[in-house]
């Protein structure tokens, strides 16, 4: 009696978040699914009282889409080069704030300012660092006006001002700043998840390393990394599902636009084109684009795990 | 190897940066380890014997005085020139490692000269894990084993490059009871066979008056006493020390010699020479006791203690310090269970003196 009473007790303190959760997170999941596979579904049929017929026409029509392969392979370019490059990083930094003592506290801080500042705003001061302000139409002489920090730097040390994002730009160029950007975006959390597993290494394995006369390399390569390896894979999967996310970071240094000025929409990510879709009301469209992102976000975390099953220690 | 300590001091910064003062953690320590022996630092935690080990080891460096390694002058060494092989308390075995890898570990960090072949290494890693009798476990990893077999383990990792000195540092403590009665007698049959000079730490007197060839008894930071178990046990030169050695532990009372004699209370247990008139503590240890009918010390009997060949009698008395006073009496002596009072009469060599203000042992004669 009592005991059925502290249940529907408990249900009870729960509801709140239970019907929260299923109202904006497990309905959506189970309508993106319903939606995706009624072909033709679009925001305009559903006004107009059509009914659709069930298949994958959405997926072909994904598919086939020329701008979705362009959008596939932005994200899957900015993930390959940027998780593994931000995980190293992560880890050197890491080990270098863990052994200065005395600068963890306020490295740690600088360290972690990029995690709480809006992602929008730090685009926006990498889109002022790498821009160039003035004419792209006259002579080579005439392009440069004035430069962002980041040419007058190459300027200073003798290099010629690349045109990084703005009208005219190469692709790599484009690429090459926003990996510097989501890079430097996806290391606080990275570092301060790696910091922490290094601070719960037991101290007493160093002492031992450093009785037994192992070679600073050594001790990084067998002790520390072997260790630390649960973190890695936990900073290598989700840096893998973030990056396979990646939109913000490219509003940001390139705006609604996508793209430099003469070549929009060439640096549109998956999320991008899932938001494309939606706002030309192609509901079944968009939610096909996310459900094979899901496909492919879990297949490659699937990946993931089955490679850190052999590489990661106990 | 022979050890030697010569008025090493070790003081580390406050954590209390107002104060500024310094904490005292291993205060003018000197003695000295003869080689191939078995050496036990001994005393409450906070006394400053791992700190003492440590030092030895290299992986604290001394505020003052020197450490020699035979003639060597290895104040200055880091650890991985000293010669020494360590065993931590927890024993710090590399969790990814297989016991095999591990105990190769200390052997793959030899460069130059002392590099050796991968078959020496294997060889040298069998050999050690047949010593230690862990050579069917090469293939797990550390956390497939007990805590006896990683204990051994960790001893194979510290032995396996051939140490001048090995340190140990609380080895049994984190064993169960009948482990760590087993595990003290394989560490003494490895030091024998090994013939390496071997210290190690504990708190317990037991652990350490069983196995060692010397103790060094320590207490906050400073040297209380050094000898054979049995001499310092025989012989303490302070309360702390008659205190710390022994189980069950020696029963102290408020006392007072006059005219020769020792008085606890208003009796007089024992007749001495050569001590002063004045109050004194007076310490017995429990084996000190006679059963007397006409003994000169009288107690309350609280309750008797049957342990098979002994019974432990305990007793209370009014100038005791203790709330109890407990005493091991021969089984034949025939104590009755139900008397009001005992009294007992004492061994001259179990009864010792010590000053009340500075706690050191007086010497005596017994007339």
């Amino acid at each position: 009696m009592v005991e059925s009473k502290q249940k529907w007790k408990a249900w009870l303190y729960l509801a709140p978040a239970i019907v929260l959760l299923l109202v904006f997170t497990v309905w959506p999941i189970i309508n993106t699914v319903r939606m995706a596979f009624l072909e033709g579904y679009s925001g305009l049929k559903v006004a107009g009282g059509e009914s659709f017929a069930f298949g994958v026409g959405n997926f072909v029509k994904v598919i086939k889409y020329q701008k979705f392969l362009s959008c596939l392979k932005n994200t899957v370019l900015l993930c390959v080069l940027t998780v593994p490059i931000s995980s190293l990083l992560a880890l050197l930094v890491a080990v270098f704030l863990n052994s200065i003592k005395w600068l963890q506290k306020p490295l740690q801080t600088i360290f972690f300012l990029p995690y709480v500042t809006n992602s929008i705003a730090i685009g926006m001061v990498f889109a002022a660092m790498f821009n160039i302000v003035g004419s792209f139409y006259g002579t080579e002489n005439e392009i440069i006006v004035t430069a962002g920090i980041i040419n007058n730097i190459i300027e200073f040390f003798g290099g010629k001002a690349v045109n990084w994002i703005n009208y005219g730009s190469s692709y790599a160029a484009n690429i090459t700043v926003m990996v510097i950007y989501i890079v430097w975006n996806a290391l606080p959390f990275k570092i301060l998840i790696l910091l922490g597993g290094l601070q719960s290494i037991n101290k007493q394995y160093y002492d031992a390393a450093k009785v037994d006369g192992t070679s600073r390399r050594r001790i990084f390569a067998r002790i520390t990394v072997p260790l630390l390896s649960p973190m890695l894979a936990y900073v290598v999967i989700t840096g893998f599902i973030g990056g396979f996310k990646e939109y913000t970071s490219i509003i940001g240094i390139f705006g609604e636009a996508m793209g430099p000025a003469d070549a929009a929409g060439r640096l549109n990510t998956m999320v991008g084109f899932i938001y494309d879709a939606l706002s030309t009301n192609n509901q079944g469209r968009a939610s096909a684009a996310a459900l094979i992102l899901f496909g492919i976000i879990l297949a490659v975390t699937l990946i993931n795990l089955q490679v850190s099953k052999k590489r990661v220690h106990y | 190897m022979k050890v030697e300590l010569r008025n090493v001091t070790k003081a580390f910064p406050s954590r209390n940066k107002k104060s500024g003062e310094e904490v005292i953690a291993v205060n003018d320590c000197n003695f000295t380890i003869p080689d191939g022996k078995l050496i036990g630092l001994l005393g409450p935690s906070g006394c400053g014997k791992s700190t003492t080990l440590y030092m030895i080891c290299g992986l604290q460096k001394p505020t003052k005085g020197q450490i020699f390694f035979g003639e060597d002058d290895v104040t200055g060494l880091a650890p991985e020139n000293r010669g020494v092989g360590l065993v931590f308390q927890n024993y710090a075995l590399y969790p990814h490692l297989t016991v095999k890898q591990n105990i190769l570990f200390p052997l793959q960090n030899l460069k130059g000269e002392d590099k050796l072949s991968k078959e020496e290494m294997l060889k040298r890693a069998y050999e050690t894990a047949k010593l230690v009798q862990i050579d069917e476990l090469m293939d797990r990893k550390p956390s497939e084993l007990s805590g006896g077999q990683q204990q051994r383990v960790a001893i194979a990792r510290a032995l396996v490059k051939m140490p001048r000195v090995l340190l140990l540092d609380e080895p049994l403590s984190n064993l169960d009871a009948r482990l760590r009665l087993q595990t003290r007698e394989e560490i003494r049959r490895i030091q024998r066979e090994t013939k390496i000079t071997t210290v190690f730490v504990t708190h317990d007197q037991d652990e350490a008056m069983s196995i060692s060839d010397f103790i060094v008894v320590m207490k906050a930071g400073v040297v209380q006493q050094i000898g054979k178990p049995q001499a310092v046990y025989d012989d303490p030169d302070n309360l702390f020390v008659a205190k710390f050695l022994g189980t069950p532990p020696i029963n102290v009372f408020n006392g007072a010699v006059k005219g020769g004699k020792v008085y606890i209370g208003e009796e007089a247990v024992l007749s001495v020479n050569g001590v002063n008139d004045g109050e004194v503590y007076v310490g017995i240890r429990p084996e000190g006791f006679i059963l007397d009918e006409n003994g000169p010390l009288g107690c309350k009997l609280i309750n008797v203690e049957v342990m098979g060949r002994d019974v432990s009698v305990v007793s209370s008395n009014a100038a005791s310090l203790n709330p109890t006073i407990r005493s091991i009496i021969n089984a034949d002596a025939g104590v009755d269970h139900d008397a009001e009072t005992v009294r007992f009469s004492v061994k001259p060599h179990k009864l010792f003196l010590f000053d009340k203000e500075s706690e050191k042992r007086i010497r005596f004669e017994v007339k």
